[in-house]
């Protein structure tokens, strides 16, 4: 729809025309800020806490095991400097694991996440149906947002009226 | 031809004063719109509906998503 809106203000002597291809979806999946009436709608987002423990690919697992320790999770993020989330360390990998080892030795690569937009009460539908109480959160990108607890996106439901 | 355009760059458009124009049908644009836009349906984009733009500053349309 919007490349031929684009066309059309250039039929109509519009010089500097841009197409923002991936559109409002993508706006929504990094959790960026809408207004209009939904504007105050509680999503995944809005409900993930950034208090996950994070660790670089190269970090021993020795020197990682007081971080997870104090992670309200039980596991620790794998994640690049940018940001992007490559695996998911826990704690079980750590007791039983050479504590020389790295992180990227012994996490679980490409652990499902999902995008900031997804709407609290099927979220958590869906992490109960699998017995997950958690949900990592991140941009289209991959770039970590934060953890959205189980918990929390059934209290957004009840409080959305949903 | 219009220039394809990716957040990182919409960023810069909007920080350098683009207009924002959203051309889905009115009923979501009130649900949800990115801050600052403007609708104006494709159906309804003609000369006269456009004419609410600056022709000297950069206009960036969007839709939904890419499909």
């Amino acid at each position: 729809m919007s490349p031929r809106a684009a066309c059309r203000l250039e039929t109509l002597d519009f010089t500097e025309v841009y197409d923002y291809v991936p559109g409002k979806a993508d706006w929504l999946a990094h959790n960026l800020p809408v207004e209009g009436e939904h504007a105050g709608a509680l999503t995944a987002g809005g409900v993930a806490r950034d208090d996950v423990a994070t660790c670089r690919p190269d970090d021993r697992i020795g020197d990682l095991s007081d971080r997870i320790e104090r992670s309200p999770y039980g596991f620790a993020l794998v994640t690049t400097p940018g940001g992007v989330v490559l695996g998911r360390l826990r704690r079980s990998a750590l007791l039983n694991g050479d504590p020389a080892a790295h992180a990227e030795d012994v996490m679980e690569p490409g652990p499902s996440t999902v995008r900031p937009d997804a709407p609290p009460q099927e979220l958590a539908q869906r992490l109960a149906k699998r017995a997950l109480n958690t949900a990592i959160v991140t941009t289209p990108e991959g770039r970590l947002l934060g953890v959205a607890r189980r918990q929390d996106l059934e209290s957004a439901s009840t409080q959305d009226g949903l | 031809m219009a220039t394809s355009t990716a957040l990182p760059e919409l960023r810069a458009l909007l920080a350098g004063g683009a207009q924002l124009v959203e051309v889905l049908p009115e009923r979501e644009y009130v649900e949800a719109h990115l801050p600052g836009a403007i609708n104006i349906p494709l159906k309804q984009l003609t000369a006269q509906t456009a004419g609410a733009l600056d022709r000297a500053r950069a206009v960036v349309v969007y839709c939904w998503d890419s499909l």
